[in-house]
């Protein structure tokens, strides 16, 4: 092996700097912590620019609301899989980082008095459940940009050390478990560093890019994930993944619900109007889950359309199209850049799309890495913290509400940097001796990749690996085709260990990055698909065709087996399960109940 | 002087991958075609949108916002090319 290392001495090190890491930094750096943050790109391309929705906070500037309602929904939302003293710490938490970003001067909307405008979001109640409520708080469509150019800001002003552009490769783990920092690529030039710390905290946002059909950008690889897994860490909740009705097939982008409000009508490949048969009522106006579940029927009953009758058609062509150019802006152009179709002519080509992902490396409300050890299910891992999308914390369970994602991260970005200055305040040792085992890994991984000979095409496994996610364990699940899918990943796995890259050029080779990049796709793969085969119920997000609606099983959620939160391990692609917490830390547990709207 | 260039469109191609995925689907699609065609002034013009803000580029790529700099025009041009059969494969 001739690759050659440095190594650098950081208090912290935060791997990703979206929201969840900007905002952990800012807790380091004002406690006047040498912190260095590693980002694959510039902190403001981080995908929290893609959140419009808002941040959720009981904040009451138009209407009475508490975040007690507020945690109630959430548990609702996470139909009882989300541990509630996490949820009630987020939801009170809520008005604390809302205000200390107004303070870092986001530039939110105002009510004429000049309190932060809020405006209703589904899911989000007053009084436990009993009718809308306005929660929501905005900057106009940017919220995730405003967000981030605020924390940006705040960051640069407490001099956090920024590395942009440097591709996070292993977490380094000696032999007590304990974690001493990453070793991390510079892009620019190919240098590998150590980058040793007493804290490590991964906030590398989520993994959408495991399926064909994803509303995430390019960079959501599930880094933070990839690294973790192989570092022994067990991923929770990996079957829970929130997709959305109408994503451009073969593209991702969403099209707003907005266009079935109008009139717009899902076609299969008679030309038949098929929600009729689905949601005699609603028709094409039912809800996410029931669309998308229509869809996915159609589909794997060979009524799809295209060459591989893999899509359904959303049609608005009896629309005048002054309606759609006036009331949906956009749709016009994101159909003739996405689908190359004319919306106003021809109908758009559409499947459920993978959006948001549940689960993650699991955390507590402190925001500590816990892992099950000895006779306790959540003992934290020392200098490893996680925020995010990329942990569980768990507050989604097995669905997340909408404004609640930016909140996630607010909230526990804060709290894992929190957690670990008071750790660092503790820590009066100097930092722990580099296992040099942990960081030859990274090198032999890095080296086969270089040397690697008549080996797979980093594309077309990629391809294939989405494919099959999007195939074997979309928004609606069947047994034998999970069972099938947990082969088939396991399959793809081997020649990911195989991948070879044609350019061996050291400057921006973003074949080598794909390659590392697919590396962690497939840890988050297997995990999903593992964990989806398993869990033999339909919860939240994660509905099979063979969980049946009984009076124990409402909608097929199994209380009785299934209460609980799976864990699992790279090594011997094994699952363990932990309990969920139902105990909040000061008000009673809000009881199980079939979740209905 | 080759391998400048390489060296020159590699980064380029990393700063291309942004925080929307509407955008990273137009510069794949970009890439794909005009990797070989791309000449300094080119990569003089696209370099300069990639310093916008993510929003702020797909307003202007995706028509809602129009620029009177002929440079950039001219590669905006180029970014909302597509053809029928447009794939995303």
């Amino acid at each position: 092996m001739n690759l050659n290392y440095t190594v650098r001495k950081f208090d912290a090190v935060i791997v990703g700097a979206g929201g969840a890491g900007l905002r952990a930094a800012i807790q380091l750096s004002e406690a006047g912590y040498k912190t260095a943050v590693l980002t694959k790109v510039f902190p403001t391309r981080s995908h929290t620019v893609a959140a419009q929705g808002g941040v959720a906070a009981s904040l009451g500037n138009s209407e009475e609301d508490h975040w007690h309602w507020h945690m109630y929904d959430t548990i609702k939302g996470s139909d009882w899989l989300g541990d509630q003293d996490a949820i009630e710490f987020m939801c009170r938490k809520a008005n604390e980082v809302v205000v200390e970003l107004e303070h870092y001067g986001m530039p939110f909307d105002r009510l004429d008095n000049g309190k932060i405008y809020q405006r209703p979001f589904g899911g989000h109640m007053s009084n436990f459940g009993e009718k809308p409520v306005r929660r929501s708080c905005a900057a106009a469509d940017r919220t995730g940009h405003a967000m981030l150019h605020a924390m940006y800001q705040r960051n640069v002003k407490v001099n956090t050390q920024f590395f942009v552009e440097w591709q996070a490769l292993d977490l380094v783990r000696d032999a007590d478990g304990d974690v001493l920092g990453v070793t991390a690529m510079d892009m620019e030039t190919g240098e590998i560093v150590v980058f040793h710390a007493k804290a490590t905290i991964f906030a590398t946002g989520g993994a959408g890019r495991i399926f064909y059909s994803s509303t995430n950008a390019f960079i959501n690889t599930g880094d933070g994930l990839g690294m973790a897994a192989r570092a022994g860490i067990p991923l929770e909740d990996m079957e829970f993944w929130q997709f959305h009705p109408t994503g451009v097939a073969g593209a991702g982008v969403l099209i707003t619900e907005g266009v079935r409000g109008e009139g717009g009508i899902l076609r299969n490949s008679a030309g038949e109007r098929f929600m009729e048969r689905y949601a005699p009522n609603a028709k094409d106006l039912a809800s996410r889950d029931v669309v998308s579940r229509a869809m996915t029927t159609e589909i794997n009953e060979g009524r799809g359309c295209g060459p591989n009758k893999d899509f359904v058609l959303l049609d608005i062509t009896h629309l005048p199209p002054e309606t759609i150019m006036k009331r949906l802006p956009g749709i016009h152009e994101i159909g003739v850049q996405f689908a190359g179709v004319d919306c106003l002519k021809e109908p758009l080509p559409v499947v459920p799309t993978a959006h948001y992902q549940m689960g993650g490396i699991p955390t507590n409300y402190l925001g500590q890495v816990v892992v099950p050890k000895g006779g306790n299910q959540s003992e934290p891992v020392q200098g490893f913290y996680a925020a995010g999308e990329c942990a569980c914390a768990s507050v989604h369970g097995a669905n997340r509400l909408g404004t609640n994602s930016l909140l996630d991260l607010l909230v526990f970005g804060k709290s894992a940097g929190e957690t670990a200055v008071a750790d660092l305040k503790n820590s009066v040792n100097a930092h722990k001796p580099l296992p040099q085992e942990a960081i030859d890994k990274t090198l032999a991984r890095v080296d086969r990749l270089n040397q690697q000979k008549d080996g797979a095409d980093v594309h077309d496994t990629r391809l294939t690996m989405q494919r099959t996610m999007q195939k074997h364990a979309g928004v609606f699940r069947f047994k034998g085709m999970l069972a099938e899918g947990v082969q088939r990943i396991g399959e793809i796995a081997e020649q990911v260990a195989r991948t070879q890259i044609k350019d061996k050029s050291m400057v921006f080779n973003t074949a080598r990055i794909e390659a590392l990049e697919l590396d962690n796709l497939i840890e988050v793969a297997k995990a999903t698909m593992t964990s989806a085969n398993a869990r033999t119920e339909s919860r939240g997000a994660h509905v099979r065709d063979d969980a049946t609606d009984t009076p124990e099983t409402p909608d097929g959620r199994d209380d009785k087996n299934w209460l609980k939160h799976s864990l699992w391990y790279r090594e011997g692609n094994r699952l363990d399960y932990k309990a969920v917490q139902m105990k909040p830390m000061s008000v009673d547990t809000i009881e199980l109940k079939k979740r209905a709207y | 002087m080759a391998e400048d260039r390489k060296a020159r469109i590699n980064r380029l191609k990393w700063h291309c991958r942004r925080a929307l995925l509407e955008l990273d689907l137009v510069f794949d699609r970009f890439w794909e075609r005009h990797e070989g065609d791309l000449d300094a002034q080119g990569e003089a013009a696209l370099e300069r949108l990639l310093e916008l803000q993510d929003h702020d580029l797909w307003a202007l790529v995706s028509g809602r916002e129009t620029t009177d700099d002929p440079q950039l025009k001219q590669m905006i041009e180029r970014l909302r090319e597509v053809s029928p059969a447009a794939n995303f494969e």
